[in-house]
């Protein structure tokens, strides 16, 4: 086993400024194991008195070596490592990789599968933000919005559970349309869900947009102004609390977003606070493509009837040999993707989520490549942090919605 | 009915040393705030209001490994956070508990690869494996009442 390195003063001393070592400002070591990182990020912050000087992220404790995993799996079975990358936002990782691969080999998704895809992406949107909305009013000390949060999101999990058979890792979404058709029970669950959201929704803002305390900790805190966030390459609900209104489901719309109505919800200060507001106005709208979606659900085959890629359905597999010779092949050794590459960007719940995909003629992908916003987000936290208490940090962090499985993969 | 009526009024109960000390170590264990990966979100739905471990008087989660005696191993450990995990392991006064929550921290799950420790019993010693990818909460529940009960049938000469 590996130990834990010492590093001396004189290996950092790039990093922190002069006065560090003088020992005028002291070096303080925040994380890995820090409740309020989200995850294993590990900071060395630089402090005079309690003011932060420097911050430097350090990250890589939760490497997982995805990407390089996936290159020694078939495209089918390299689609479950997707899923734990960014693990609040399971349903896009498949989302993003099967868009890939569709590209990649050019395959046509139905309709209906298409719109499947665009409940459960949402779905899974109201869900990340309200993991977030808990941990993050957490870290500024609001206990309870966690445990009202957690309460929704078992609705949603209920609803994810009822069409793949799993909670988190859903793996429900498949190159060339999901994986089964709904069950009966889901348009009902999902009815039913909508219908208590819009209230829960004000009933967190009740206790949170308004409330003195909150403010206090929030308002004017971390702020970025619109073309530094550009500069920095957020995306996300943290670029759009400085202004810009980028939103990849409007600008690049995929899998049918652009026949759904809904708003891209923006905000001009740029602190944590417009960063809050955002999330639950994205949670809003997320509501209203569901609605819509729903009520155009339009009916017909939920998989891509090209053999070559997609496994035929289990009941021909009996009368047809074609199809038994497609589902031997498939589940052996996989589709022979094309040569050339691709790169599919989507909306996750935290920014732009792009996959870059390079086949090689083979089954297995040459190089796949996630462009994470995770980790173009946690870049711009250096400069939020400079000039703030220790406590702001806490807050800063939490607002730029950071996963920490996306940064490292 | 109970054990009130047959004591009267006297307020004395009669039992081992051992009995009493494991019967309190069992019923107000304090678990680490320590989550990895996934299996993280999963214990915080189990701590959460729909599946409550209050219940099992497990509500207080403290960020401090000095002052936790049970430690969940939420998700993958890779080589960079192996050595944590050990120092928070020594961190923790005894007696303490390990439990590896989910596929990745009982055997390295789905990341047969380099990053990847194969099993956090290569680096701290398990009491229960939870298995699952995540485990659901009931899951973690239930590796933790198994925790329990193996915490009220341990003798002291072990730990000795």
């Amino acid at each position: 086993m590996t130990q834990i390195q010492e590093v001396t003063l004189d290996e950092i001393r790039h990093l922190v400024s002069e006065r560090a070592l003088t020992g005028e400002t002291m070096l303080l070591n925040m994380g890995p194991q820090h409740p309020s990182t989200h995850g294993v990020l590990r900071l060395l912050l630089e402090l005079d008195g309690e003011t932060i000087v420097n911050c430097i992220p350090d990250i890589g404790y939760l490497h997982t070596g995805i990407e390089k995993n996936m290159e020694a799996k078939t495209y089918q079975k390299a689609e479950v490592m997707t899923d734990r990358m960014d693990y609040m936002n399971t349903v896009g990782n498949n989302f993003t990789y099967c868009l890939a691969i569709e590209k990649l080999v050019g395959l046509d998704v139905p309709p209906r599968a298409q719109a499947i895809r665009v409940i459960l992406a949402e779905l899974t949107r109201i869900q990340s933000h309200l993991v977030w909305l808990g941990t993050a009013a957490l870290d500024v000390a609001a206990m309870s919005v966690f445990l009202y949060c957690f309460r929704e999101r078992e609705m949603i999990l209920d609803i994810m559970e009822l069409v793949s058979g799993q909670r988190m890792m859903t793996t429900y979404i498949r190159p060339g349309g999901v994986w089964r058709d709904v069950p009966v029970e889901f348009e009902t669950a999902v009815r039913e869900f909508l219908k208590i959201i819009p209230y829960r929704i004000d009933e967190y803002e009740s206790m949170l947009s308004k409330n003195p305390l909150f403010l206090d900790r929030t308002v004017g805190i971390g702020k970025i102004s619109a073309e530094e966030a550009i500069n920095w390459g957020l995306t996300g609900a943290t670029l759009r609390a400085s202004g810009p209104d980028y939103d990849v489901r409007k600008f690049a719309p995929y899998s049918g977003y652009e026949q759904y109505d809904f708003d891209i919800p923006t905000r001009t200060e740029g602190d944590v606070y417009a960063r809050y507001i955002l999330h639950i106005e994205e949670m809003r709208q997320s509501i209203r493509i569901i609605q819509q979606a729903l009520d155009k659900l339009p009916l017909g085959p939920v998989r891509s009837n090209n053999y070559k890629f997609v496994p035929p359905p289990r009941s021909e597999i009996g009368t047809s040999m074609e199809a038994l010779i497609h589902h031997f092949k498939l589940w052996t050794e996989g589709f022979n993707a094309p040569k050339g590459s691709v790169y599919v960007a989507t909306e996750s719940p935290r920014g732009e989520l792009g996959c870059f995909l390079e086949g090689d003629g083979g089954p297995k992908p040459y190089r796949v490549h996630f462009r994470a916003p995770s980790f173009d987000n946690l870049q711009v936290l250096p400069k939020l942090a400079k000039g703030h208490f220790v406590a702001d940090l806490v807050a800063i962090i939490g607002s730029i919605d950071i996963v920490l499985g996306d940064i490292d993969r | 009915m109970g054990v009130e009526q047959k004591l009267g009024n006297m307020g004395v109960v009669t039992l081992k040393l051992e009995e009493l000390v494991n019967w309190s170590r069992a019923n107000a264990m304090w678990p680490m705030l320590f989550g990895l990966a996934c299996c993280a979100i999963e214990m915080m739905s189990a701590q959460a209001s729909h599946y409550d471990m209050s219940r099992f008087g497990m509500e207080l989660m403290r960020a401090s490994p000095r002052q936790s005696d049970l430690m969940i191993v939420a998700g993958r450990v890779t080589r960079k956070m192996a050595p944590v995990v050990r120092r928070l392991y020594d961190q923790m006064p005894d007696p303490k508990w390990v439990i590896a929550m989910g596929d990745c921290a009982s055997c390295g799950g789905v990341f047969n690869n380099y990053a990847v420790v194969q099993g956090v019993d290569e680096v701290v010693p398990v009491d229960v494996y939870v298995a699952g990818c995540p485990p659901r909460p009931d899951a973690l529940i239930h590796g933790i009442l198994t925790l329990h009960e193996k915490v009220r049938g341990e003798k002291f000469k072990d730990w000795a």
